[in-house]
């Protein structure tokens, strides 16, 4: 697979920590909703780092989109979040990974559950479901911190507005009276709630730190959806 | 053409010595990477098998029966394709070439089956002459399901995809068979020191 150049075309800050690239990459051969893409960054003296990043943008845009979380002590992270402007460049290739993938080629519902930067490659599916006028009920659960921490946070309710689309967020550590929705973590009661009955066979797309995939993947099997329907990513402590 | 960053420094030039493979940055942590929920077997449950190449179940092992095979403790470097090397590592486990002993096999190649319907392929020399494991023990305890307890294949000099987690046998082949991630993308041996991440890298 070959790496490719990306110019940044633009970004968009989406957090306090967060920040959106819309990449130009000529000859990007195209790539699934849930698809991630390898970074690659040379220093001066030809030193190299690379890491993996979810794509955030829908097939078939005319952008490549990574939606980056800065970790502080990261070393690829800091650069892409704080230092890199529009028209500098870095390398990509992809997309990778033919597992974590949502088509919209059926109508079976689907259950998107994410936790921080997990939202990332989910919104991508919700988007790619919005461009296809796709039929399949889709549920995005999105747990965050607080409100400052929602990432997508203005195009999220637009999402929801379309049919066959649904939003839920939950706040785990939001203080402020003024957030009238949900708080706390994604738990038992909320997936059997929210989450589809096991009876219709959603695909399942978790999504985020290790400890939440654990406990949301685990929950989903102890309701009674198959293993095999749960896909899961997963960021790792040291997942920048 | 080499395309520069502008403004990347990166981190201070890691003093690997040559010990990590190109595009791996180093961990201290240990990042958990899975396709799917964590299974959970039972140890009453548990078994592990060598299927042969005519698909004749050739040896089994209770755990119980497992665990009173010799052990080994390799400590070893280990690299995810995800990027992240992690050196020095240490396991407890049964060598393959105890479990293969006495298996009477023409086959070139290994399936690695797994709870969680994963498996992953390997050519059957890379997992003979002391080159690969079944481990139940990390860093001096019992290895946690999240890493792929009750037992895992290690396999260090590949891609750690290849070290399959949950492991419940070996099925030996005559022709390759690519396994779960081999068949989504990732390439069919994984050698690190290659850079062999992706089909046609």
């Amino acid at each position: 697979m070959r790496w490719l150049v990306a110019t940044i075309a633009e970004t968009f800050v989406e957090t306090a920590r967060t920040t959106t690239l819309r990449l130009d990459v000529p000859s990007w051969p195209g790539h699934r909703a849930g698809q991630h893409v390898d970074v690659r960054l040379t220093a001066e003296d030809g030193y190299q780092a690379q890491r993996s990043y979810s794509i955030a943008s829908r097939p078939g845009a005319d952008r490549l989109e990574l939606t980056v979380v800065r970790i502080d002590d990261g070393e690829v992270s800091p650069y892409l979040t704080t230092d890199a402007e529009v028209g500098d460049q870095f390398e990509v290739r992809g997309p990778i990974g033919g597992w974590f993938v949502w088509d919209g080629d059926d109508s079976t519902p689907v259950l998107l559950v994410g936790g921080g930067s997990g939202v990332v490659p989910l919104v991508a599916m919700m988007r790619h479901h919005a461009r296809v006028d796709s039929v399949a009920p889709m549920r995005l659960l999105y747990s965050a911190r607080s409100a400052d921490d929602v990432i997508f946070r203005d195009e999220l309710p637009t999402l929801a507005a379309g049919a066959h689309r649904e939003v839920t967020l939950t706040l785990t550590r939001e203080t402020s009276p003024a957030w009238s929705g949900r708080r706390g973590h994604v738990n038992a009661e909320l997936l059997a709630e929210l989450g589809w009955p096991p009876s219709v066979r959603a695909h399942c797309f978790v999504c985020g730190p290790t400890p939440f995939v654990e406990a949301v993947s685990g929950v989903l099997v102890d309701l009674g959806h198959e293993a095999a329907r749960v896909k899961t990513e997963r960021f790792g402590p040291t997942g920048e | 053409m080499r395309v520069v960053s502008r403004g990347f420094q990166g981190r201070a030039r890691q003093p690997g010595g040559g010990l990590i493979p190109p595009g791996q940055y180093l961990v201290d942590d240990f990042p958990v990477l899975t396709a799917g929920p964590t299974p959970f077997t039972s140890l009453d449950e548990w078994d592990f098998s060598v299927v042969d190449e005519t698909g004749a179940v050739v040896a089994r092992w209770t755990w119980d029966e497992f665990r009173q095979l010799p052990a080994e403790t390799p400590t070893v470097d280990i690299h995810c394709v995800t990027k992240w090397s992690k050196l020095g590592t240490r396991w407890e486990g049964v060598s393959v070439d105890t479990l293969l002993d006495g298996v009477e096999t023409s086959a070139e190649y290994v399936l690695a089956f797994a709870d969680g319907d994963y498996t992953t392929n390997l050519p059957l020399a890379d997992v003979q002459d002391g080159k690969a494991w079944i481990v139940y023990g990390f860093d001096g305890d019992e290895l946690e399901p999240e890493h792929g307890g009750p037992a895992r294949l290690l396999v260090p000099h590949l891609y750690f995809w290849k070290s399959a987690k949950w492991v419940r046998g070996l099925r030996l082949l005559d022709e390759d068979l690519p396994g779960f991630w081999e068949s989504a993308g990732y390439h069919n041996y994984g050698d690190p020191w290659r850079e062999q991440r992706y089909w046609g890298d």
